[in-house]
């Protein structure tokens, strides 16, 4: 049996025994057949010692067992890295950050606790995913949409405190929240916003309660374990409709992101928009561009000038933007015939008329629809993954403007070519709104069971996320493997930020036993002295 | 533990020579089409953007819809399941226990021929 650091065998074997007590025996796990299966399946560090295994896992059912369990790790002195379903694959998957801590896996609280089709709300534990969800909504005939992110086996719970983005109005996940219960390393609990006041009939309604309100905190971070949470739903549209603009230069994208700004921050436009360029993609601008993306500007790689004779001569827009619009049909059209007006400022744009869907009707045939927008979960993103083993994310926020964009071509274009790494290599997401007043850029790093490609791919991921700080742009979530080179890059007032998050770190879990170095914020005991 | 290697995917494309085992009952085939309605078909069922259907399609394998294959035994399909293939991940007992890992592998098989 592998045993956790500083913990002793004997401990160790002492904590197993109350928590098959606590748990039952079927759900502690120590076997290493069982234990690897909580591994990355995604890991950058496949076949090297560097890659963290934990030492066991144990796998509560419901809030008491948790309040057990926390408490025997917190006897012991056992650190824990809890899990909703495990699949924040990109991100580091089910694995833990330290290596032989005990994966607390809360797999099994998969309940549905309420959904709310007048209020729109729904309560869940952390074991529901969005397929779980979308099934208990749907065959009760529900009228709420919910909102999911690419992959839809992730839990609500997880994707949202790790702070995941979907595609609808209400696809900022941790701002879709509404009302916590978190099981503290002490064993107690709380209940944030109006669940702490006994009896409360809006704990899902109204978020803040009284006093400081805290549930940020619990957001990647370890200072306690999440067991239920509230979401806010869409009320079933009565219609939705898409529409895309098209403009033809390069420097077009800046009025086009000025007025897409406008449109959203107005409301007008609703859900996730992603900057496109059909010129690009083109198979002329890539194999201009060497072969790969043309996203990124690599030196030596063809001048705008040059990609903007190719769209000329080919007919393709260099970019475009495809918008959506929720509610009823007359005011989706109308959304976007005003759209088309104000977009028709800039030279040269053309439009596409996307469908029009009037619903329920519609709806019956989910394969035609499209699904993201729909909050439809499905598995359809791992499509793009090809032939390799996995992948992972590196994902700045920019400013949501053209000229930033331009910037990050370039910025991210000398980095690659600095480091001697084609772009080819890599899986752009062109920018997109998936949070609101910013863009995200998504490059995803493919794994192979390739020790040497993983440790270039580690190396360049270091490298994209200093050149990333040194323009002002920082990750919005990463992998566990870079959570402290990214923490490292907020830096301000000599790390004033992360050190005020030990503070609290230390002061509602002084023995370090909850999840320790998630998001850079280690226990004391854990801890390098700062430079 | 080694993964399971890309190579191994060829291996679905194979029938292994297994002893002759004890036919699973119809319930059990039904509870398995359940787990696996669950589980694996947002991945390997029939429709659009269903990526492990695709994968096994780009490869040549047919049938690639899993529901459909003759070929598939019960060690196989387990060991897909707990070790992963490519960019499909190892499932963990939590999510798809021992017994209803035997429910999908019964459900899976219920077309060989003996």
């Amino acid at each position: 049996m592998r045993v956790p650091p500083g913990v002793t065998p004997q401990d160790f074997s002492d904590a197993v025994k109350q928590w098959q007590e606590a748990l039952g025996q079927p759900w502690v796990f120590t076997s290493d057949e069982d234990v690897d299966l909580y591994r990355d399946s995604y890991s950058p560090f496949w076949h090297e010692d560097l890659e963290p295994i934990p030492s066991a896992a144990i796998a509560p059912d419901r809030v008491e067992q948790v309040q057990a369990a926390v408490k025997i790790a917190n006897t012991y002195k056992i650190p824990l890295w809890t899990i909703s379903t495990g699949k924040n694959l990109g991100y580091g998957g089910s694995a833990p950050l330290l290596s032989g801590s005990v994966v607390l896996d809360l797999k099994r609280m998969d309940r549905v606790l309420e959904v709310n089709d007048k209020n729109h709300y729904a309560l869940v534990e952390p074991g529901v995913s969005y397929f779980d969800l979308y099934r208990y909504i749907q065959d009760r005939g529900l009228k709420v949409w919910i909102d999911v992110p690419d992959p839809g086996w992730g839990s609500l719970i997880g994707n949202a405190l790790d702070r995941g983005g979907g595609y609808t109005p209400l696809r900022d996940h941790f701002d879709a929240h509404c009302g916590m219960e978190v099981v503290l390393a002490n064993g107690e609990i709380v209940r944030t916003g109006m669940g702490a006041l006994p009896g409360s009939l809006t704990w899902q309604q109204y978020r803040y309660g009284f006093g400081p309100y805290v549930d940020g905190i619990f957001s990647q971070s370890n200072f306690g374990v999440v067991t239920k949470m509230g979401f806010w739903l869409l009320p079933e549209p009565e219609g939705f409709k898409s529409g895309t603009v098209l403009v033809p230069r390069h420097d077009d994208l800046v009025p086009l992101v000025e007025t897409l700004n406008y449109l959203m921050n107005s409301n007008l436009v609703q859900g996730t928009t992603t900057i496109g360029s059909p010129l690009l993609m083109s198979r002329a601008a890539r194999s201009a561009s060497g072969g790969g993306s043309a996203l990124v500007m690599s030196p030596g790689g063809p001048s705008v000038e040059e990609l903007e004779k190719i769209g000329r001569d080919q007919n393709l827009a260099y970019w475009n933007c495809e918008m959506s619009f929720y509610g009823p049909p007359k005011v989706v059209e109308a959304q976007w015939e005003y759209a088309k007006q104000k977009y028709s400022a800039i030279a040269g744009a053309t439009f596409i008329d996307g469908e029009t869907y009037k619903l329920p009707f519609d709806l019956k045939d989910p394969d035609k629809l499209p699904k993201r927008q729909f909050g439809i979960p499905s598995l359809t993103i791992f499509g793009m993954m090809g032939r390799s083993e996995g992948h992972m994310w590196f994902s700045p926020i920019i400013p949501m403007t053209g000229e930033a964009v331009f910037q990050a071509q370039k910025v991210f274009g000398q980095a690659y070519h600095d480091m001697g790494v084609p772009a080819i290599s890599q899986i752009f997401v062109f920018p997109s709104s998936f949070f609101p007043r910013s863009f995200v850029i998504l490059c995803g790093f493919p794994i192979y069971h390739d020790v040497e490609k993983n440790k270039k791919s580690r190396e360049v991921f270091k490298g994209l996320v200093k050149a990333a700080a040194e323009h002002g742009w920082g990750e919005y979530r990463t992998h566990t493997a870079f959570m402290d080179t990214v923490s490292d890059v907020y830096s301000y007032n000599n790390h004033s930020l992360r050190r005020f998050h030990e503070t609290i770190k230390d002061a509602v879990d002084p023995n370090g036993i909850l999840s320790p170095g998630r998001c850079g914020v280690w226990p004391k005991r854990m801890r390098k002295a700062e430079a | 533990m080694k993964r399971v290697k890309a190579a191994f995917l060829i291996g679905l494309g194979m029938t292994l020579a297994l002893p002759t085992l004890a036919a699973p009952d119809q319930a059990e085939i039904e509870r398995g089409h359940k787990v696996y309605d669950k589980w694996c078909f947002p991945c390997h069922g029939t429709g659009s953007g269903k990526p492990g259907t695709d994968s096994l399609a780009a490869r040549g394998q047919k049938p690639a819809v899993l529901e459909e294959r003759t070929d598939l035994t019960a060690p196989m399909i387990k060991t897909f399941v707990r070790h992963g293939v490519l960019f499909m991940p190892m499932f963990r007992k939590t999510e798809i226990s021992d017994a209803d890992l035997d429910a999908i592998a019964a459900y899976l098989t219920r077309n060989n021929k003996p």
